[in-house]
């Protein structure tokens, strides 16, 4: 993936979990644990919105949700990148016809990295963290030509 | 309000909870003086998305209620359907499905093991479970495909059969966890820090275990000797004498604490194994599907007219599916009682009196599964009126009406 020049920083990663079935967010924990281990290359999850780099969102997403989704996406500092993980979020998935989802997520705020899967496994799932870091440093860039 | 009285909202979206619910708390110095517990913020409308669908297709969305729970919602929706349509699996498919619900069961019991260390501050146990974890999640993969929604069950039977070359890994992996479980009673149950921390938290009696109606685990801790697979047998579990796992034939006596839940999901993981080491050594040999062409399968369904109830005990408590054929290739009437539901009960009672550093564990220990149970939640207009209860009877009626009306179309 090349070297970061700009964004020299672990990446710290906000999780959400909307209207999700639990599949994809035991995946991501896996995916921190031993076997797959993602905290050696300083991913992390935290805590806050407030501290992240970027904002995981599993599942679909109901209607009471959408705008508590909004807040922590606007509460996140810039640069910063979304990741939807599983089908129900990216597409709508199994399900489309619900009366109480408000369609897909990148429909409410704006998503980089997509992981399809009914759930994906934990390799793919580090795969998009990967992918969002790639961005962030092109945004990172942009940030800093801004200062100057 | 007091000068020393805090209020603490917590949720729906917070770094101690994995799924949106929300619980409100009153704090006087390290009290819990008041709680309230708010859910809805997962609902999803699955039961109203199956009553459109064909009955293979629902049963996949069963799947999907829960990600955790992905075996126990389809086996006890597979169960109502067989004794709706009169058919029975053939005796091959009745032994393979028990041996994939307790491997569900390992796994999901290992999970709240792991999420329990968690909770107390204990992170490198999470990490040691887990890493345990994974080897019944490759087993998982190697019998059915995929790591989790494992889409094997089917109306009459399972789609995948097993092979010799299973047996021999599914033989590994109880050795394995066999090893497993006795480090892990060491690990949890002798040592001294763990059990300071989990004695006496989070204790429920058995009498309130009965007022509030508590299920599965929760209820077994505190001493009841309730478990679907011993008091309403079904496939192969009528042929293993499975006896529900209770701490007073472990230990002699039940406190019903967060303790007492581990040790009783520890000792589950022991009976499963069992379970798993009994089905494959007795397996019957034969066809795995009663109706294996799909397409005369569905129009049986279309053909049948009745209803039933299927019951199974998912790792959590009981599950339980009504279903109602009439006409329709899929259910025209699918009801899910899912055990979290019952379960959420025990955390107002629990929770008043406790210690602010215990509301983790107490919310952790009944292993609540929101998805599961998110019901319509609307109780307000967008003016901000409450609802009251007739006002929703009468819409609940007049929405029976219109997806009856959807249904006939």
């Amino acid at each position: 993936m090349g070297k970061l020049t700009n964004f020299k920083r672990s990446l710290w990663v906000f999780h959400a979990s909307g209207g999700s079935c639990n599949g994809c967010d035991i995946e991501i924990i896996a995916a921190l644990t031993p076997r797959y281990d993602a905290e050696r290359f300083g991913i992390k999850l935290v805590g806050s919105p407030r501290h992240a780099d970027v904002l995981l969102v599993t599942g679909a997403i109901p209607r009471d949700f959408a705008d508590k989704l909004k807040r922590i996406y606007e509460q996140m500092p810039d640069p910063k990148a979304v990741i939807v993980v599983g089908n129900c979020g990216t597409s709508g998935g199994l399900f489309y016809d619900s009366y109480n989802l408000v369609g897909p997520i990148d429909e409410i705020i704006p998503v980089d990295v997509y992981v399809p899967g009914c759930p994906p496994r934990p390799e793919a799932i580090i795969d998009a963290v990967v992918k969002a870091w790639l961005k962030l440093e092109k945004l990172e860039k942009e940030l800093e030509g801004k200062k100057e | 309000m007091p000068k020393t009285a805090y209020y603490i909202p917590v949720g729906p979206i917070h770094p101690a909870l994995k799924e949106p619910i929300r619980v409100e708390a009153e704090i006087e110095g390290e009290k819990v003086v008041k709680v309230d517990v708010k859910r809805g913020f997962a609902h999803r409308g699955i039961e109203y998305m199956g009553m459109k669908r064909n009955a293979i297709q629902t049963l996949y969305l069963s799947e999907r209620i829960c990600g955790i729970c992905s075996i126990s919602h389809p086996y006890a929706f597979v169960v109502a359907a067989e004794k709706a349509l009169g058919i029975e699996a053939p005796p091959r498919a009745q032994y393979i499905r028990p041996i994939i619900a307790e491997l569900e069961r390992i796994h999901s019991h290992l999970l709240w093991l792991g999420v329990i260390a968690h909770e107390m501050g204990f992170d490198s146990l999470l990490f040691w479970i887990w890493k345990g974890r994974e080897k019944v999640l490759d087993i998982l993969e190697l019998l059915t495909g995929n790591r989790i929604n494992y889409s094997v069950f089917m109306i009459g039977g399972v789609r995948r059969d097993l092979k010799e070359s299973h047996i021999k890994a599914l033989k590994d992996m109880i050795t394995y966890y066999w090893e497993f479980t006795e480090k892990m009673k060491e690990i949890m149950l002798s040592d001294p820090v763990y059990k300071a921390r989990t004695r006496g938290v989070a204790q429920l009696s058995k009498e309130l275990a009965l007022k509030l109606n508590v299920v599965g685990p929760t209820a077994r801790a505190a001493g009841l000797r309730m478990d679907i697979r011993q008091d309403m047998p079904y496939d192969a579990y009528a042929d293993i004498d499975v006896r529900a796992v209770v701490p007073q034939d472990i230990v002699g006596e039940a406190r019903g604490d967060a303790y007492d839940i581990t040790m009783v999901r520890i000792y589950e993981i022991e009976q499963s194994l069992d379970i798993i080491e009994y089905c494959v050594d007795n397996l019957p040999e034969g066809k795995i599907l009663a109706i294996p062409n799909y397409v005369a399968l569905l129009a049986k369904i279309r053909r049948t007219k009745g209803e039933a109830i299927g019951a199974h005990e998912a790792p959590r408590g009981e599950v339980v599916h009504y279903l109602k054929f009439d006409g329709r290739d899929g259910p025209s009437v699918w009801k899910v009682i899912a055990p979290s539901y019952n379960n959420i009960n025990s955390w107002a009672p629990l929770l008043l009196g406790a210690e602010v550093a215990d509301i983790p564990i107490v919310v952790a220990y009944i292993d609540p599964c929101m998805c599961c149970n998110d019901r319509v939640a609307l109780l307000k207009t967008p003016e901000g009126k409450v609802l009251g209860y007739e006002y929703i009877h009468k819409k609940a009626v007049e929405k029976t009406k219109r997806i009856e009306r959807e249904v006939k179309k």
